[in-house]
Order: C-alpha cells, then structure tokens, then sequence
C-alpha cells in the first residue's frame, strides 16, 4: 500500500471520519448504494417508470395478466408482467414503494421524537416519574408490536394515516427505553453538572446538552426501525387492516397477488415481494453497519 | 424468595387491570360504544333497550365497573356473526393456536442450537458464514411473503405439501389435535416452518453468541487441555452454559409466536385464534376482537410471570439482589 494515497488529512472533521470508517465495508457501502436509488426511485416515480398505475386512462385491460417481458398494446414492455387490470407491475412496485417508505419514515420520524421527548424527560427528572415511564415502556415492549398494531388499527379503521399512528404507538417504547439509557449515563458527567451550576434552563440542558450526546445509540435504532415499520406495514396491509386499496404498498400488492399465485401467475406477488425484501435488507444492512461505526467500544 | 413471588404476582396484577383499563378506554371512550357492542342491524328499540341493559346512560366509573364485573364473570359479548359468547368462541380455537405455536419452537430449537453452535465453534468458516447470513434473512423476511413462497414452491410447484387448512385431526383429552394423524401433520409442517422462521433465526444468533463466549471461559480450556473428547467439551460444558438465556428468551417468546401466528394462520387457513381476529376485524365483529385481546393479555401475563419465576429458580443472582426486576 502506498503510503502517500493512504495519508489521512490532518485536520478531519467527524462526519468525515464516520464515512471513511463507513465505507471500509464493501457490503454496506452496496446497502447505502441500493438504498439510495431505491429511494430516488420512489421519490422520483413518476418520471421513471412508464406508467402511472392509477391513472386507469392509462391502463389496457386486454394487457392484463400478461407474463413478464410480454410487449404490451402501448408499443413498450412489460418487464415484470401485468395484473389482472393490464397494470404494468414495475410502475405499481414503484408506486407501492413510496407508500411503503412514507409510511415507514413518517411512522419512524414521528414516533423518535415521542420516544427522545418522553425518554429524556424521565432520565432528567429521575425518580418518580422515570419509575412510572420506564414500568409503561416496559408493560407495552413486553406485548409484540403487531398484536398492539392490530389492535389499534382494529378501534381506528383503514388508512395511511391510521398506519402511521399505529405504527408510531408501537414504536416510541424503543426510543424511549434507548434514550433514557444513555442519558442516565450521560447525566451524571461532568458537562451536565456544569451546565446545572450555571443555572442553564432545563429545557436547554436537555436539548443542547444531553440530547446531541445521546443521538447516535438513537441513530441506529431508528435506522433498524425504519425496516422494521416498513415491514410491519406490508403485514398489516396483507392481513387486510393497512393501507386501503386506493393507495397500495408493497404488502398490499403482494396480497392482491395472492389468489393469483395459487394458479401459476407467480409474477403479480413475487416482485413486490423481492422488492420488499431487497429494501428492508439494505436499510439493516446500513443500519448495522452504522451500528458499528457509531459504537466508540469498537471504533478505538 | 416468597417476597420476591409476591411482588412479581402484585406487578401482573397491576398489568391486567392496567390493560382492562385502556381495552375499556379504546371501547367505551374512544369509539362509540353503541356501534361496538350492538349489532349494526339493530332497529331502534333494540338499541334503546341494549343502550339500557349495557348501563350505557350510567357515569363512566359505573360503566367500567359492570364492565370488569360481566368480564370477571366470563360474559364478554356475543359475536355479531356467529351468535355465540364470544370468549368461547377464541377458546374454542385456542388448541390449534398453541399447536402451531408449539411446533414452531420445538423447530426453532431443534434446528435453531445445533446451527448456532457451529456457527460459534468455526464462525469464520464457510457453513458459519452461510448460518449468519440466513439467520440475518430469517429476520428481515416478512413472515407473510416467506410462507406465501413457502406454499408457491412445495404445494404448488412441486405437491408434496397441502397449502392450507388443518387437515385430519384426532382428539386427545377432548380436543382435536393435528399432530396426532398423518394427514394432520402434513398440513402442520409448512406453517410450523413459517412461523419458526423468525424465531429460528433469533436461537441461531443467541447460540452462537452464546458459544463464541462460553468457548473462551477457563473451565473449558481446562476441560479440553485434561483431554476431554471434544464432544464432550462441546455437548456439556458450553452447551449447558448456552441453555440459560435460550430458553429464558424461548419462554417470553412463546407469547409473540403466538401474536405472529396470526399472520401464518392467515396465509395458511390455519383455523386457530389469530385467523379468527383478522375474520373478526374485517366482518367488525368487535366483541370477539375484544374476547381475543384481553384472553391474549392474560395469556401473556401469566407467560412472563411463569418465565421470571422459572429464571430466578435457575439464576439466583436475580432473585437476591433484583429489587427492581
């Protein structure tokens, strides 16, 4: 190895650092690779796929069910084949996975900051009320996340809305219990002792101090959850309470290709399905990887 | 020790009446309770003089109270669809749950320490590798596409399988089980694999962890350096050591295999409780939702309970100085 090309440079800022440290796995860099276009697909659907599925001007219905690499009516191909209503299934699984990262992200994103403001606040207040939120946190992880999902979707009825609430009550126990943990750590240093001495407000000890020392634990359980909602998701829609019909993920769609399977016409619910999989399996891939780069114990 | 029995009974205690609370909250409070305890066909006076025997027009307090009274007394509605008390209808399909739930683990584990163990003892190998890396996809696959696939390639494509149902069963203490005739447990063995799956992968990972620890500890260097036969270094001294967490988490997983066999039962008309509460939330027959929510939570609670008693008998480093557990 030559030991010019190797050099660091001397002045480093962190970030830097985490992606160096980052790409030193080739598999994770492919995760972050695949993720990325997974969701520039999904943000920019419109324009890459041929179709839009749900525009029925646009769909034949003498193309329905035709096998993958058929040519359709419109002059182009139908590389994954159709269903039943001569929807091109490349445009659906790209429509379906924008719903699916909406609703996983939203869920996620509403859920972390639930968790970080309840779990911050029973580190910093200790005693009695981190007792009573932790002994919460701990009844609600000690039932699994789909039998409460399904619960809540049971009271609340279909919707991508009601997904995302559902979602976000199963979720926020984890964020709370992360936080609380490394804030408790975090609380008794020196820094935070400084602060209390200046007589800082509470709320700014707790958001500019304590809060940015505890994010990367955090970081890497949203990343995590973010595959885990999504996947979440896809089984609640499949199971019939999810997303309604006007609006279909992933697990919607693989659910609508149910029936057709069971007659040989895997296509309609294999390819979402390989979809599916191929972006839960990108985001753990980044998430574990994030996992290690972030873990000081490993990285010293 | 008696002391510490009590406390975990008050704790369990305190967690149903908390659930009974927030089911009562998300029926009565959240909802209209008219629309979820009283059939939608019901005419006008149906409804006046439900609205009256339910108490419906009583304080809140009150309400809760005759609520937790008629559940205490076994009375939790009766299903809009079938016209039976709706707790013997879930009780009813319990046995088939617990089946499919039972078989799961027994695959988990036969398949699941052995996997682990080796990946453990040669983690760099390449059967180590290979275990890991399905192990990682055993956790990202959705259960539901996995035994759609599952169904696709052994009783589609190649019929040696049924794709669903229950098959033949023969009753033992009453019950109809499937395990007990052949037919029974060809339908038994796709949905078993489908539901192990994700806990296969959990006992894979434990084990291996569990042996990648145990192997470097003293007592089994000295075991091998006095010359043991590695069988025995490996069956009694690491595997005893990796037995306590795997089952401490096998216990409190048998509550969330049964939460998941929902999805399984679904996939493969498998005729237990969990089939029985997605049928029920789509027809809104909500007195079997919640039949099925609060006989699940109870079923849980006692899990635990049984699983943290079983665990401070084996590691008394929990029972002694656990005041907080």
């Amino acid at each position: 190895m030559s030991s010019v090309a190797a050099k660091a440079p001397a002045v480093e800022t962190p970030f830097l650092r985490l992606a160096r440290e980052y790409a030193r796995s080739r598999t994770a860099l492919a995760g972050l690779a695949v993720l990325i276009l997974i969701v520039l697909a999904a943000l920019l659907a419109r324009w890459v796929v041929p179709q839009d599925p749900y525009d029925l001007a646009q769909l034949d219905i003498l193309d329905g069910m035709m096998a993958p690499g058929s040519l359709g009516g419109g002059g182009w191909t139908y590389w994954l084949g159709t269903d039943d209503q001569g929807r091109d299934m490349l445009s659906a699984i790209v429509f379906g996975l924008r719903t699916s990262l909406l609703v996983g992200v939203v869920a996620t994103l509403i859920a972390l900051a639930v968790g970080v403001a309840v779990g911050l606040l029973a580190a910093y207040a200790g005693d009695r009320v981190d007792g009573l939120v932790m002994r919460l946190v701990d009844i609600q992880l000690s039932f699994p996340a789909i039998l409460i999902a399904l619960i809540l979707l049971a009271l609340l009825g279909k919707g991508v809305d009601k997904v995302i609430v559902a979602l976000a009550a199963v979720q926020w126990a984890y964020y709370a219990r992360t936080i609380r943990g490394s804030a408790l750590v975090e609380r008794r240093k020196e820094y935070i002792e400084a602060a209390q001495c200046l007589a800082l407000p509470h709320q700014r000890i707790m958001m500019r101090h304590l809060l940015p020392n505890c994010l990367p634990p955090l970081i890497v359980v949203a990343t995590v959850q973010v595959a885990h909602a999504i996947a979440l998701e896809a089984t609640l829609s499949f199971l019939g309470v999810g997303v309604p019909v006007t609006q279909p993920s992933l697990g919607m769609l693989i659910a609508s290709g149910y029936q057709y399977m069971l007659s040989g016409d895997y296509w309609v619910s294999l390819f979402p399905g390989l979809a599916l999989l191929v972006t839960i399996v990108a985001i753990n891939l980044v998430g574990d990887r994030l996992r290690d780069v972030l873990n000081p114990r490993l990285s010293h | 020790m008696l002391v510490f029995i009590l406390r975990r009974l008050a704790q369990s205690a305190v967690v149903v009446v908390a659930m009974s609370v927030l089911v009562f909250a998300g029926i009565f409070a959240i909802g209209n309770p008219i629309d979820v305890l009283i059939s939608p066909e019901a005419d006008e006076f149906e409804r006046a003089a439900a609205i009256a025997r339910l108490g419906l027009d009583k304080p809140m307090h009150e309400q809760f109270l005759r609520f937790v009274d008629s559940a205490l007394g076994g009375d939790l509605g009766t299903s809009f669809v079938h016209g039976v008390p709706a707790l013997g209808l879930v009780l009813q399909r319990f046995p088939a749950t617990l089946e499919l739930a039972l078989c799961a683990m027994l695959v988990a584990v036969v398949l699941g320490i052995p996997l682990g163990l080796w990946a453990g003892l040669k983690p760099d190998s390449l059967a180590g590798r290979i275990i890991m890396t399905g192990s990682i996809l055993g956790f990202s696959l959705p259960t539901f596409w996995v035994g759609m696939m599952l169904i696709m390639a052994f009783a589609v494509t190649l019929g040696w399988l049924p794709a669903g149902g229950r098959g033949e069963t023969a009753s033992l203490f009453g019950v109809p089980w499937s395990f007990l005739t052949a037919d029974g447990l060809a339908h038994l063995i796709l949905p078993a694999v489908n539901l192990a799956l994700f806990k296969l992968s959990l006992v894979i990972r434990l084990a291996r962890a569990g042996t990648r620890e145990v192997a470097l500890q003293d007592y089994v260097k000295f075991a091998r350096a006095k010359g043991l036969a590695p069988s025995r270094v490996v069956g009694v001294h690491i595997l005893k050591n990796i037995m306590i967490p795997v089952v401490t988490i096998l216990g409190l997983e048998l509550g969330s295999v049964i939460a998941f066999s929902v999805v399984t039962e679904t996939v493969f008309a498998w005729p237990g409780m969990g089939k029985l509460l997605i049928d029920s939330i789509l027809q809104l027959d909500r007195p079997v939702v919640i039949a099925y929510l609060l006989v699940t939570v109870l079923l849980f609670v006692v899990i635990n309970l049984i699983v943290d008693l079983v665990y401070s008998l084996l590691d008394p480093r929990i029972r002694l100085g656990g005041g907080r557990a």
